[in-house]
């Protein structure tokens, strides 16, 4: 489950926002015109709601939000941790 | 001008929130006050929204725990407390028939030294002075959106403000981390004389067909260097917010240029407000469609 790909997730989400854009994992989101930068709001609510995942102030950072392969990192990370933690519990 | 630092928030919206934040964020006493405690603990999680997001978005200062900042805003729906305001701001909406009630009971609540400031973006600073016995300590200041982001607000001279409530106010801007431009009372001052004709114009450049919002917004972005376009910027404040201020322009200069776009009137009525109602010119879904 850690492992799985979060990115159909994420581009989807991120499609109802940037038009006819296609937008490509490394491109940054930000920099596309379609979005601001008060959007990272928005998306770390999305990840936080769609993965079950709890992003801490350390991670709120641009770096982890600016692009489709930086969010399913930062996902994959958080969700492995999540994981991790309940098999030693 | 000695230190201020118990300030009150009148209204809980859009400004108020912003507001009660940057101020509890420098250290001040914050009393917000609101007709429904419903209003205040969604204004209280708007403010924890912010603190959490701060940062990310170009925030400065020391970075200091959540509960603490939001433990200096006292939240109140009788103005509990304001007979202890050195300084007050009034954001509520743009009706002179509600606001003028505010300010008299304002007066009426807070000590002979309290300077008011009227957070609008239409009304004149005089007719507001006028409806309290204070005049001279009324001035408007008008902070941008989002205030604990924004470094400089356009400060309104009403045709009594003395220069004491000017330096007053500087006082507290200076404390916020921030600086004022002032400018001469006239309805919509600076910013909003320009600005809600440019937003009601790029609203009906998307009425007429002849572009989508994207496109009218990336062209601001990616050929002017704008940071946000005015369709985002509308949504931002709240089209409601928009087309009151259009209308209280029209109003005060009788002079159809501020002809509200019908589009603008109808997105209203439906309810879209933009970011505050999750939809506008744009979509604030935080999940998947």
């Amino acid at each position: 489950m850690t492992t799985a790909d979060h990115k159909p997730q994420i581009l989807a989400f991120l499609a109802q926002f940037f038009g006819e854009h296609r937008l490509t994992d490394d491109e940054d989101i930000f920099a596309t015109g379609f979005v601001n930068s008060l959007f990272i709001m928005q998306l770390v609510l999305f990840v936080e709601g769609e993965f079950d995942i709890t992003v801490d102030d350390d991670d709120l950072e641009m770096a982890n939000f600016n692009t489709v392969r930086a969010i399913d990192a930062l996902v994959t990370r958080k969700r492995a941790a999540v994981g991790a933690a309940a098999q030693h519990s | 001008m000695s230190d201020i630092h118990t300030v009150g928030v009148v209204g809980a919206g859009v400004m108020g929130t912003g507001l009660a934040q940057a101020l509890a964020q420098t250290g001040h006493r914050v009393l917000l006050v609101d007709r429904t405690k419903e209003i205040l603990a969604a204004a209280e999680r708007t403010i924890a929204q912010g603190l959490r997001f701060g940062r990310v978005l170009g925030a400065k200062g020391p970075k200091e725990d959540r509960r603490t900042v939001l433990g200096r805003i006292g939240l109140t729906t009788d103005y509990e407390g304001f007979d202890q305001a050195d300084f007050v701001i009034e954001n509520i909406t743009e009706d002179w028939g509600l606001k003028k009630g505010v300010y008299e009971r304002l007066d009426a609540v807070c000590p002979e030294r309290t300077v008011f400031a009227a957070n609008t973006s239409v009304i004149p600073i005089t007719r507001i002075g006028a409806a309290t016995s204070r005049p001279d300590r009324v001035l408007g200041m008008h902070f941008m959106n989002p205030v604990p982001l924004k470094p400089t607000v356009e400060m309104i001279r009403g045709h009594h403000t003395s220069a004491a409530t000017v330096d007053t106010a500087r006082t507290l801007l200076s404390q916020l981390g921030k600086e004022g431009i002032l400018v001469e009372d006239s309805p919509g001052f600076v910013t909003n004389r320009v600005l809600m004709l440019t937003v009601n114009e790029a609203v009906y450049l998307v009425h007429e067909g002849v572009a989508g919002a994207e496109e009218v917004d990336r062209i601001f972005k990616t050929c002017f260097g704008h940071t946000m376009g005015p369709l985002e910027t509308a949504d931002l404040i709240g089209l409601d917010t928009i087309l009151q201020s259009v209308e209280g322009l029209y109003t005060a200069f009788s002079d159809s240029k501020y002809r509200p776009c019908p589009l603008l009137v109808r997105m209203v009525d439906a309810g879209l407000l933009g970011r505050k109602s999750g939809q506008g010119f744009y979509n604030y879904a935080t999940t998947l469609a």
